[in-house]
């Protein structure tokens, strides 16, 4: 018998039938509902024949909208994911007066963690860098990112965390130390079950992804810029991604760093966070923040490029402040790496120390400032359409003011100190990081869909999805202000304060009003695609717009633009439509069309993500054969890779011009027509 | 996107990229970074294991050699220069510095305060018993 | 309209910036490459610079166990290095015959910067052994914990060059000196020397700072 035992123990280390939640009811339904899911869409494709066209048009893809795309829908579906959980936490506090509730502790405290691990590294992080994959090559007016291949590698590592999260729901358990897992309640000590292993490993493997974006996109940014495009020339959004992709460069090793060392106490017992042989606890939380407070700068400075490029097309006027917002924007990439003790004011390093890190903290709100009163004076004067994306822009500006004005309240740390910890900072990091990444993504989303999918989505369910996501917003958080001033702290599973009761019903309606809003943005793609011939955008330029992506077809053809763009000022694009009114669109004598290289597919990131799918699971449950197994097959992979002879392939000079040629036909024919109207 | 491996572009050089394309002159340039770095090395050695100079010294001085080292290694072997067409590479460098400075210095800074003020349990039990 | 229309009207500089160098367009290939790793070795220093930090905190939390003084040998940590700073100057030697296309120097530069690689590894591995051996391994105490991972990291590095070294050799072999052959060559370099770099702090702050406490 124990030779029985130790042959299965080296054939599947800790996996056995007892990880399969039997008996807990609501993880094994949840679980049967995605598997199902994803058998049926599976079967569905198969039998449709669809399965050529998914590896050949995306899977294989190294097409930079591709694969922006591909990083959206995966953060929408996240974000469904996510959402519930947070509907669950949201019931259960609502109904769990005096009482357990309908989830048991260890259930509820795997919901909170895995709720904010996956919002913000699956739902956050995968929806900026696909709306920056998407877009910043085009305003760039260039033809592909820096490294194609390893922009597919990367997305599909992104999904390998994404999956093993998943996979934590029926297989095992999550973790339950909340979304930063501090140590030692991670440690082995505390918690030996696998929960932390998963969590950690699959926030390596998307870490690894999440770095070789951003490697990609600031080489981009720096280095592959069309003719004329200088630095000063750039749009908004573009700067934004440099300044969050620098970010993501400086700031995820650290993350890599710590969560290696969690994983080295855990796995080889080491001490670095442990309570003996002299391990420090409290490193941990000094270096996870060190990364974690440039984290929220990652995430909200691209939606801050969003809302530039947003705000100045539909109030029809330049961005106001150019120089100043770049200046802003560069200052927060810095000094966001001067604030994070600011996450652990109470753990008592001391006055000097804390007051050094509350009034950078403070220093801080002041570019932020300058960004919101240069889009408002952008606003000022102009011909402002209340377009979906602006309504989200809008929207944002008056959300994040006050989620900023209480940043700077618990910036301050003896107010700090009373409300560390509280519901009043989940209330507070909801307010900037709902109302400003969320409500971006959903900007970026209604303003870029036309450019990627060639028709507009529906106005009228936009609008729907807006005002019960925006009223919902404020119905659901500003409750946990009150509670959290109160006295309420953070991850309650059950409570006997009279005084918070009220206030917890009224966020659960929050709740379902931010559940509808989710539905009608659900809604407004079913409709939009069904009237897509309706809304079918011919022109490339749907909304008007002021950057270069709007130069080019909806979709773009694979090779973006047939000529690079020549670039001679800011807002190239609304110079360039200036100056064609002006010439009364004559025949251009232009130069030739000439043949265009393009990379080749490339299945390297799905294997590559196929193996780091059986490390990760092979480490998460100690089967090491498999672990080997799984790094021989990455190596391998990128040898092979490397081995190819031709990684690019050749459109011919006539097909560029065709396609060319049907979308100046369409631009001429709009244009003509606006004339004679 | 052409490849001109031996022509850099005007304005713009890769890292670790050098602008004389003599092979003697390249190979004299390893040879004066390996002398360099390996005098250099030997300083480090020699002073860690002397009592010839000031103890209190000694830390400081290596220190100092180690960064003189690092860079004799980035403008021999690396070939970082302050020319223009290395701006984009020495200014990614400068922002990798400051970073790592700030992580580490901040650090230190904040964990030996913390140790002050809230010393671990085994020296708070030393130091009240 | 074509994407080729210039424009050169009054709006074209709203802020007046006057007189500007026109950026000349997408950079070279190898410029793109070449900086994309820059851009990989700057985050791996960041991640290096936290075992530092772990390492800063943590090295006089020895609990009751050994001290640096007692378990460093300098004569040991000087080959290291002089292995190291041989083998980066034999590193720039095959990156100097791949770019005459010298197969001959370049293999010969490669093989002994392989060699020199792993006397360096043979020699941390066997400290390694050496130390587990006499029960001062990692999870003997934090100081030892850091000790063990700072040093290792920086050798797991070393061993993933050696690696990518002979998958070098191998492609050069098998492929000849093509254009994106060289470019990976010259990202292999950048690691190389980056690698020497962190050793130089290894050595200082680790071993020599740390034989005087």
């Amino acid at each position: 018998m124990p030779a029985g035992r130790t042959v299965e123990a080296m054939m599947l280390g800790k996996l056995d039938w007892s990880a399969i939640p039997f008996d807990q009811p609501i993880p094994l339904i949840a679980g049967a509902v995605v598997l199902v899911g994803i058998l049926a869409v599976l079967i569905w494709v198969v039998v449709k024949g669809h399965l050529p066209y998914l590896w050949h048009e995306w899977i294989t893809s190294v097409d930079h909208k591709r694969i922006g795309v591909m990083y959206i829908l995966l953060a929408s579906v996240m974000l469904l994911r996510g959402g519930s959980d947070a509907i669950m936490m949201r019931i259960q506090q609502a109904i769990a007066y005096q009482s357990q509730g309908y989830l048991p502790p260890e259930h509820y405290n795997q919901i909170f963690s895995a709720h904010g691990t996956i919002m913000i590294f699956f739902v956050a992080m995968p929806f900026v860098i696909g709306l920056m994959n998407l877009v910043v090559p085009l305003q760039l007016g260039v033809r592909d990112v820096a490294f194609p291949t390893l922009n597919s590698v990367g997305f599909w590592l992104t999904s390998t965390g994404a999956l093993l999260v998943n996979v934590s729901l029926v297989v095992g358990e999550f973790a339950r130390t909340g979304w930063l897992a501090f140590p030692p309640l991670s440690g082995l000590t505390y918690s030996p079950g696998v929960g932390v292993d998963y969590y950690a490993w699959s926030l390596q493997i998307s870490g690894v992804g999440t770095l070789v974006a951003g490697i990609n996109l600031v080489t981009t940014v720096l280095k592959l810029r069309t003719k004329g495009m200088n630095y000063l020339r750039m749009p908004m959004f573009c700067w934004t991604t440099l300044a969050s992709n620098l970010l993501i460069v400086a700031a995820f090793p650290i993350l890599t760093a710590t969560l290696a060392m969690l994983l080295l106490d855990r796995y080889l017992g080491f001490h670095f966070f442990t309570n003996e042989a002299g391990g420090n606890v409290m490193m941990f939380m000094n270096l996870i923040w060190a990364w974690g407070h440039p984290e929220v700068y990652i995430l909200v400075l691209p939606a801050f490029g969003i809302y530039s490029e947003v705000v100045s097309t539909f109030s029809g006027k330049p961005l106001f402040g150019y120089r100043s917002m770049v200046l802003a924007t560069m200052a927060i990439c810095v000094i966001s790496f001067m604030v994070w003790l600011h996450h652990f004011f109470t753990m008592g390093a001391g006055p000097d120390v804390n007051a050094i890190f509350g009034i950078a903290s403070m220093i801080i709100a002041v570019p932020t400032g300058v960004k919101i009163y240069n889009w408002l004076f952008t606003m000022y004067g102009g011909r402002i359409r209340f377009a979906t994306p602006m309504l989200w822009s809008v929207g944002f500006m008056v959300t994040f003011i006050i989620g900023g004005l209480t940043g700077v309240l618990v910036a301050v740390p003896p107010a700090d100190f009373m409300l560390h910890n509280s519901m009043f900072l989940v209330a507070h990091f909801h307010n900037v990081i709902i109302g400003g990444v969320l409500f971006g993504a959903f900007a970026g989303f209604e303003y870029w869909f036309p450019k990627a999918f060639g028709f507009r989505l529906d106005e009228r369910w936009g609008k729907v999805a807006f005002w019960f996501t925006f009223i919902g917003f404020y119905v659901t958080f500003m409750p946990l202000y009150v509670v959290g001033m109160l006295g309420m702290t953070r991850r309650l599973q059950h409570y006997d304060v009279a005084a918070w009761r009220p206030w917890m019903m009224v966020a659960a309606i929050g709740m379902l009003l931010l559940s509808i809003g989710v539905l009608a943005q659900v809604m407004q793609l079913v409709v939009s695609i069904r009237n897509r011939e309706a809304l079918r955008d011919r022109t490339g330029d749907p909304w008007d717009g002021r950057s270069l992506e709007w130069a080019t077809s909806s979709p773009p053809p694979v090779f973006n633009f047939a000529f690079p763009p020549d670039v001679r000022g800011e807002d190239a694009y609304w110079a360039l439509k200036w100056h064609a009114k002006v010439q009364q669109l004559e025949d251009h004598p232009g130069p030739e069309y000439q043949d265009i290289e393009m990379p080749r597919n490339s299945p390297t990131g799905f294997v590559c993500a196929f193996f780091a799918t059986v490390m990760g699971f092979a480490l998460i449950w100690h089967i090491w054969w498999m672990v080997i197994l799984g790094g021989l097959g990455a190596f391998a992979t990128f040898v092979v890779f490397a081995w190819r002879d031709h990684d690019e392939y050749v459109i011919p000079a006539a097909e560029v011009e065709r396609i060319d040629r049907i979308n100046i036909e369409e631009r001429r024919s709009l244009v003509s027509m606006a004339g004679a109207a | 996107m052409s490849d001109q491996t031996h022509m850099p572009v005007g304005h713009d050089l890769a890292p670790g990229e050098e602008e004389q394309h003599s092979v003697g002159e390249r190979v004299i340039g390893y040879v004066v970074g390996l002398v360099l770095a390996l005098l250099l090395t030997a300083t480090s050695f020699f002073i860690a294991g002397t009592d010839l100079v000031w103890q209190p010294s000694i830390p400081v001085a290596l220190i100092v050699l180690a960064i003189a080292q690092m860079g004799v290694h980035l403008v021999f072997f690396l070939h970082i220069t302050t020319g223009p067409d290395n701006t984009n590479n020495v200014l990614a460098l400068a922002f990798g510095l400051l970073i790592v400075f700030l992580v580490v210095g901040g650090t230190v800074w904040i964990m030996g305060h913390l140790n002050q003020n809230m010393p671990p349990m085994d020296q708070f039990i030393q130091m009240h018993s | 309209m074509s994407m080729t229309a210039t424009v050169g009207h009054a709006h074209a500089d709203p802020h007046h910036i006057g007189i500007v160098v026109e950026h000349p367009g997408p950079a070279s290939k190898r410029i793109v490459t070449a900086y994309g790793f820059w851009v990989f070795l700057l985050s791996d220093i960041v991640m290096f610079s936290c075992f530092f930090a772990a390492y800063a905190v943590l090295v006089h939390q020895t609990a009751d166990g050994p001290k640096g003084s007692e378990i460093f040998e300098q004569r040991n940590v000087a080959i290291e290095t002089v292995c190291l700073l041989l083998s980066s100057f034999t590193c720039g030697m095959a990156s100097i015959a791949a770019d005459v296309r010298n197969r001959l120097w370049f293999y010969l530069g490669m093989a002994v910067t392989c060699v020199l690689g792993l006397i360096f590894l043979t020699i941390e591995f066997r400290e390694f052994a050496d130390l587990v051996s006499r029960g001062y391994g990692p999870s003997r105490s934090a100081f030892l914990t850091s000790f063990f991972s700072l040093v290792g990291c920086h050798g797991l590095h070393v061993s993933a060059g050696v690696l990518w070294l002979l998958t070098m050799m191998a492609q050069v072999f098998a492929k000849g000196f093509r254009a994106d052959i060289l470019r990976r060559m010259m990202c292999f370099a950048l690691f190389w020397h980056a690698l020497d770099i962190i050793w130089v702090a290894i050595f200082s702050v680790v071993y020599l700072l740390g034989s005087g406490v």
